[in-house]
Order: structure tokens, then C-alpha cells, then sequence
């Protein structure tokens, strides 16, 4: 399969005036992994359940943001959810100032710095994702021209989330690459929503990085929202590192995309830190969603809780895999996953995969998947007091789903999800 | 000559495969309350379920008519729409789905049904506070999950709630006084005394006759092996709990086949 498409973009690319000169370094070498390792391919492990081939036979454009787009508009203030401490705009992976609300210091972008005169290499990036790893990430990082970058400073807590909204302008065969980077300083608190959306009909493709830094003590929420309408193929690899005493939840929820893989990998490096990772993936028609996970306990005390639950209707295919490292000296470590999957759809199909690697003795480690089916017997007590069937089996798949949507932190994006859901299990009812 | 409410004209019902009802007639009239008696397994729950429309039972032949209009024909949901309502044996528990939202998406889809306007989340509270009140349900079972972790008395009773906040025109109670004690039977009669009334029928399916002694009946059936073998007024109820159920075996022995 050919990167080739990608070599002409790649050159063509014109970075930010303002752009500091490590930045043509970083790139370069990143498109150099990216070529060497080719787009991956059903032999590897980590690419078992996902055919990645009709990204790679595709020739994707760079929109470049050619100012207002009312589409654009309409589907950012769409996914407005209420008020936020700062909301950001990146279209086609450029930060888009007059959508945006910036919170200085804080929540801005690297555009913004380099503007400001800000040319240093920022905290984590380029440091959590493995570029050699990960020849997606390789491509994101090799084309590089902005990024969303939240610092959240030492003891600050912010009460409202941030909002970030990636979106490409219309157009044929769209490709963007978001790149977001997250530094929670200790003791600080905060929430982060990185929210996908569509502007067109068109396919496209998102191609996401997220690096996340957690410092000592800190709380940090974030989620990741999959909302795009259009034939998207959307992946992401996110990677954190949680400090001492830190806390990171992360909120994955798959609500659209015809193929949607997340890599999310978390690394609890010191003494008492903790990760919560939620994730919701609600997959229709044809569509597939891949979804690997994997958390390194790297010193004792270390908490790590997993709940991925999967909505499937028509043909689509779930593929959930979670790795979880527990190193020698990890003792005292607690580990629990569980992937409970609801199949809605006569062709729908799962593939649920735990993997422990446990090297250290004093451990709880514990596992647990489900696949079934909606309970008949509670459909036909709905409808025996009026209540439809579509409208029914809406009911039971969102009262699948509470969980997931209930341990978000926002009331407003609460409700937002919630409405999404509905929406999606309400066309899915009908359809199957 | 007023429409009949209910009418079942020589219906034979399967459970699964299983031929279960066996040539059954009932005439039920507004205003009326009956009860429908007789031994366990005689096919009082497969009634129930064949007028509510629960599937996997089906009607193979014979006619029921709701107010004249062909009920078989109508989907459980319209059935409830229509104005029939069944308090089940055995309620099922639905975890994550609050009982609150469930009740009034149930409301004001009848409501809708029947050309009423809708009842908003401040109304419907109010209604709900007033109707708990009258079947002695603390109020936070409304906020949890349908039936989840209810015991049977606080099922039977949400049964009973939901009767009352939705006013049928049919009430269906299957057993509904099974395994309560005294202080819970008393609310659910008075539930359903509270809702008789000239447009209103019900069919009080129970296996006792003590419930019967506040639910007075204007007519008691006895079911045996699928056929109502007697009808009469409250008195036969008097008379089975007297003699038992065994003289209607040996009846049923004797009767030929
Ligand atoms: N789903 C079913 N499939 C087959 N047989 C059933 C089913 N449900 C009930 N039956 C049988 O039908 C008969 C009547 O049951 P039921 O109507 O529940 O009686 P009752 O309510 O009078 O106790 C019983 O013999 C019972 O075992
Ligand atoms: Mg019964």
C-alpha cells in the first residue's frame, strides 16, 4: 500500500511564518518513520481486527481554511454544550481564531505562542507518542502546523471545561491531522473535551494525536468525542503519563466514523496514581471501531479501572482490546477491566480481547466481558404500557450506555451525549 | 344493546406449541369488575398474556373484541394505547431505566394516542406524588430503576401505581394479590376500588377469594384446563373457598371429552 499520496502533500505543505525551525526538523524525521513503516497491514497483531486499506488506496487533501465556511460555523456552534472555561477551533488542524475563545496562558494554541513569540518546544509533545511505533502518529506529526495546547497551572482548578473542536472544510476526500497537548501541572484540576465533528457529506479522514501530562496530584477529566456525521475514518492514539497521586479519566466515546481505531495508552509512572478509562462505542450499518487500550503500572499503588462498553446494531463490528502491564516493582497495584457489549443488530459482531501481563506478585488484577442481547421480556413490558418498540429498545440500549454518559463530568455534555445516543439508537431501532 | 368492553368468543390460545386455552367465552361490560378463579395451571396467566399480546402466546382460533374492534389485530403497544392495561404476575426489573421517565413516556404516549394533550415533568410529579401517596410507595422508588431490587410487594404495588396514573379502560390484574400481606393487599384493593367506575371494566384474575372480599365482583368465572367451566355471582367464590378446587377436577373427569 502506497504513502505516496501523502509525500506530494507533505512537500506542498507551507508551515506558519512565525513557525520555529524545530518544527521542519521534527516533521521531516517523522515522515521519514512514516514512509519506512508503510500504512499497517491485517498481518500485524495490533492490526488484526482492522483493514486499514481503503485509508491507504484513498488520495486525501489538506483543505487549507479558506476563511468563513458556513457549514464549518454551523457544525462547531452545533456542538456547543453550554459554558466552558475556553473553547478552541481547529479547522483542517489550523487553530481558527474568530470561532474560538482562547483562555491566555492557559488554553490556546501553538500558533498563538509562536505568534506571541513563543518558539520553544512545548512539554509533551512529541514525547508520549511513539512516532517509530505508530506510523499514524508518524503522519500526524509530519504534518504538524498547529496544535491545541492546554497548560493548566500548579494548584489552578478550572471549573468549566475546555472545549476543543476539530473540524475539515468541505470539500472531496478531506484529511486533517489534530493535534492536542495537555499539561495538568500538580495539584491542578481540570476537564478536557476534544470533540470531532463534520462539516460535509464528504468522506474524509481525522487522523488524531494527543499527548497528556499529569502532573503530581492533579485531576484531569478528558474526553474524547467521536461525533462526526459524514463517512469519516477516524484515528487516534492518545498517550499519557500520570504522576504521583495524579488522577486522569478519560471519556472515549465512538459516536460516528464508518472506521474508527483509538489507541489510548496511559502510563502510571509513580506511586499512587490512578486512571479511570470509560469508553462508549455505538457502532451502525457497516461501520467498525477498533479500540485498543493498554495501561503500564509502573510503581506500586497504582489504581487502574476500565469500563468499555459497546452498542452494536446492523453489520457493525466492535474489536476491544485491553493490555494491562503490571512491572516487577508495581506492587500493590489494582487492575480491573470489563467490556460489556450489547449486540443489537442480526449481523453485528464483537471481538472482545483482554491481555494481562502481570510481572509483579502482590497484585489485584481482575477481567471480565460480556456480549447479549436486549432482554425481550423487558421490551414487551415497555410496549405493554404504550411505549413503542422502537422507542423501547431506545430506552434499554441508553440505559446500556448510562454508565458511560453519567461518569462524564459536564451536566451540559451530559446532556448533549445523551441526545446523541438517542438519536443514534433511535435511527438504529428502526433500521434493524 | 351497549357494546361489550371485552369480548372473548370461543378463543383457543397456545402457550409456545402448547394448546392452553381451550374454547373460552367471556362477555365483560363497562362498569363491570369479574374475577376469574381456578387451580394453578389452568390457564388464567395465558389469558392475560393473550389479551395483552405478549409474544410467543397466540390465539389459533375464536374472536376478541375490545369496545367491537378486533383486538388480535393491534400491536401490545396500541392495546395499552387503546385503554387496556395488565398488572403482571410477575414484573420484570429493568435495570437503568428510571421508573419516573418510563411512566410518563408511557402517559403521554396514551395521552397522545387518545388526543389528550401531553403531561410536562412538573405536572406528571405532582400526579405521581398523589397517586404514590395512595398506594403507600415511598417516593424515591420513582426515581430508581423499574422494579430493580423492589421486593414483591413493592412490585405489585408499582403495578398498581402505574394502573392508576395510567387509567385504563380495562384493567387486567394477573395474580396481583399473590404473597402480600395484609397492609398491601389492602392498598392494592383500594387501588382498584378507587378506579371502578361506569366506563371502567376489569378482569381480577386471582387465586384466592380474600382479595375478593374487598374487591367485590359483579361476576366470578372459574377456569379449569383452559375452558370457563362456571360462571356466577360472588357467592361461587364463597363456594370454592370452601370446597377447594378438587370438586372441579373431578367435574372435568367426569364431563365428556
Ligand atoms: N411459554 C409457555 N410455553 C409452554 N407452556 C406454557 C408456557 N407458559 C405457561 N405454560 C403452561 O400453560 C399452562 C397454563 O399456565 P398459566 O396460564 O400460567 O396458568 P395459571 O396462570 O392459571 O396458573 C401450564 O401448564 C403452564 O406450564
Ligand atoms: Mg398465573
Amino acid at each position: 500500500m502506497s504513502t505516496l499520496g501523502f509525500r506530494e502533500a507533505f512537500e506542498a505543505l507551507v508551515p506558519d511564518a512565525a513557525a520555529p525551525a524545530w518544527l521542519g526538523d521534527l516533521r521531516r524525521e517523522a515522515f521519514q518513520h512514516f514512509e519506512a513503516a508503510g500504512f499497517p497491514t491485517r498481518r500485524q497483531e495490533a492490526w488484526r481486527y482492522t483493514n486499514v486499506s481503503a485509508i491507504a488506496e484513498t488520495t486525501f487533501e489538506l483543505g487549507s481554511d479558506a476563511g468563513e465556511d458556513a457549514s464549518v460555523t454551523r457544525a462547531v456552534n452545533g456542538a456547543a454544550f453550554g459554558e466552558t472555561a475556553a473553547t478552541l477551533v481547529f479547522v483542517d488542524g489550523r487553530f481558527a481564531p474568530d470561532l474560538s475563545r482562547t483562555l491566555p496562558e492557559v488554553a490556546t494554541s501553538l500558533s498563538v505562542s509562536w505568534a506571541g513569540g513563543s518558539t520553544g518546544r512545548p512539554g509533551p509533545l512529541g514525547e508520549l507518542v511513539d512516532p517509530k511505533l505508530h506510523p499514524f502518529a508518524a503522519l500526524n506529526t509530519a504534518f504538524l502546523c498547529d496544535a491545541a495546547r492546554i497548560e493548566v497551572p500548579q494548584n489552578v482548578t478550572l471549573e468549566k471545561p475546555i472545549h476543543l473542536i476539530f473540524v475539515a472544510t468541505p470539500g472531496a476526500r478531506r484529511v486533517h491531522h489534530p493535534r492536542i497537548l495537555v499539561g495538568a501541572r500538580a495539584s491542578s484540576r481540570a476537564t478536557v473535551v476534544a470533540d470531532f465533528v463534520s462539516a460535509s457529506p464528504e468522506v474524509s479522514f481525522c487522523n488524531a494525536v494527543t499527548e497528556i501530562e499529569v502532573g503530581p496530584g492533579a485531576n484531569l477529566d478528558f474526553v474524547l468525542c467521536q461525533r462526526e456525521t459524514s463517512p469519516t475514518f477516524h484515528v487516534s492514539n492518545l498517550a499519557a503519563r500520570v504522576d504521583r497521586d495524579a488522577r486522569l479519566a478519560t471519556h472515549t466515546l465512538c459516536l460516528g466514523g464508518n472506521l474508527v481505531r483509538n489507541d489510548l495508552q496511559v502510563r502510571l509512572v509513580a506511586e499512587g496514581a490512578e486512571c479511570r478509562m470509560n469508553g462508549l462505542y455505538l457502532g451502525t450499518d457497516r461501520e467498525r471501531i477498533d479500540n485498543y487500550t493498554e495501561v503500564c503500572h509502573e510503581a506500586p499503588h497504582g489504581t487502574s479501572a476500565e469500563l468499555y462498553k459497546g452498542i452494536l446494531a446492523g453489520s457493525s463490528h466492535g474489536v476491544f482490546r485491553g493490555r494491562v502491564i503490571v512491572a516487577p516493582d508495581a506492587q500493590k497495584t489494582d487492575a480491573r477491566q470489563q467490556n460489556p457489549n450489547l449486540l443489537l443488530g442480526a449481523g453485528a459482531e464483537v471481538n472482545s480481547r483482554p491481555q494481562l501481563e502481570i510481572r509483579a506478585d502482590d497484585v489485584k488484577c481482575s477481567h471480565g466481558s460480556t456480549v447479549g442481547r436486549l432482554d425481550e421480556e423487558a421490551i414487551f413490558y415497555l410496549r405493554s404500557r404504550g411505549v413503542g418498540t422502537e422507542h423501547a429498545r431506545t430506552m434499554l440500549g441508553q440505559a446500556f450506555a448510562a454508565e458511560i454518559v453519567d461518569a462524564v463530568p459536564d451536566q451540559g455534555l451530559r446532556d448533549a451525549l445523551l441526545a446523541l445516543i438517542t438519536a443514534r439508537l433511535w435511527t438504529t431501532g428502526e433500521a434493524s | 344493546m351497549t357494546t361489550p368492553l371485552l369480548e372473548l368468543r370461543d378463543v383457543h390460545a397456545n402457550a409456545g406449541e402448547t394448546p392452553i386455552l381451550k374454547g373460552v367465552n367471556l362477555t365483560l361490560h363497562a362498569g363491570e369488575v369479574h374475577a376469574l378463579m381456578g387451580p394453578n395451571g389452568s390457564g388464567k396467566s395465558t389469558l392475560a398474556s393473550v389479551l395483552c399480546g405478549r409474544p410467543s402466546f397466540s390465539v389459533t382460533s375464536g374472536e376478541i373484541l375490545f369496545e367491537g374492534k378486533d383486538l388480535l389485530a393491534l400491536q401490545p403497544e396500541i392495546r395499552a394505547r387503546e385503554g387496556i392495561f395488565m398488572a403482571f404476575q410477575y414484573p420484570v426489573e429493568i435495570p437503568g431505566v428510571p421508573n419516573n421517565h418510563f411512566l410518563r413516556t408511557a402517559l403521554n404516549a396514551i395521552r397522545r394516542h387518545q388526543g389528550q394533550p401531553e403531561v410536562d415533568a412538573f405536572d406528571f410529579l405532582a400526579l405521581c406524588r398523589e397517586k404514590m401517596a395512595q398506594v403507600e410507595m415511598p417516593e424515591d422508588l420513582m426515581k430508581r430503576s423499574i422494579n430493580e431490587g423492589f421486593s414483591g410487594g413493592e412490585k405489585k404495588r408499582n403495578e398498581v401505581l402505574q394502573m392508576l396514573l395510567l387509567e385504563p379502560k380495562l384493567a387486567v390484574l394477573d395474580e396481583t394479590d399473590s404473597g402480600l400481606d395484609i397492609d398491601a393487599l389492602r392498598c392494592v384493593a383500594e387501588g382498584v376500588n378507587s378506579l371502578r367506575s361506569p366506563e371502567r371494566g376489569m378482569l381480577v384474575i386471582t387465586h384466592y377469594q380474600r382479595l375478593l372480599d374487598s374487591i367485590i365482583p359483579d361476576v366470578v368465572h372459574v377456569l379449569s384446563d383452559g375452558r370457563i367451566v362456571r360462571s356466577g355471582d360472588r357467592s361461587l367464590a364463597l363456594e370454592l373457598e370452601e370446597k377447594g378446587y378438587g370438586w372441579l377436577e373431578e367435574a372435568a373427569g367426569a364431563a365428556p371429552a
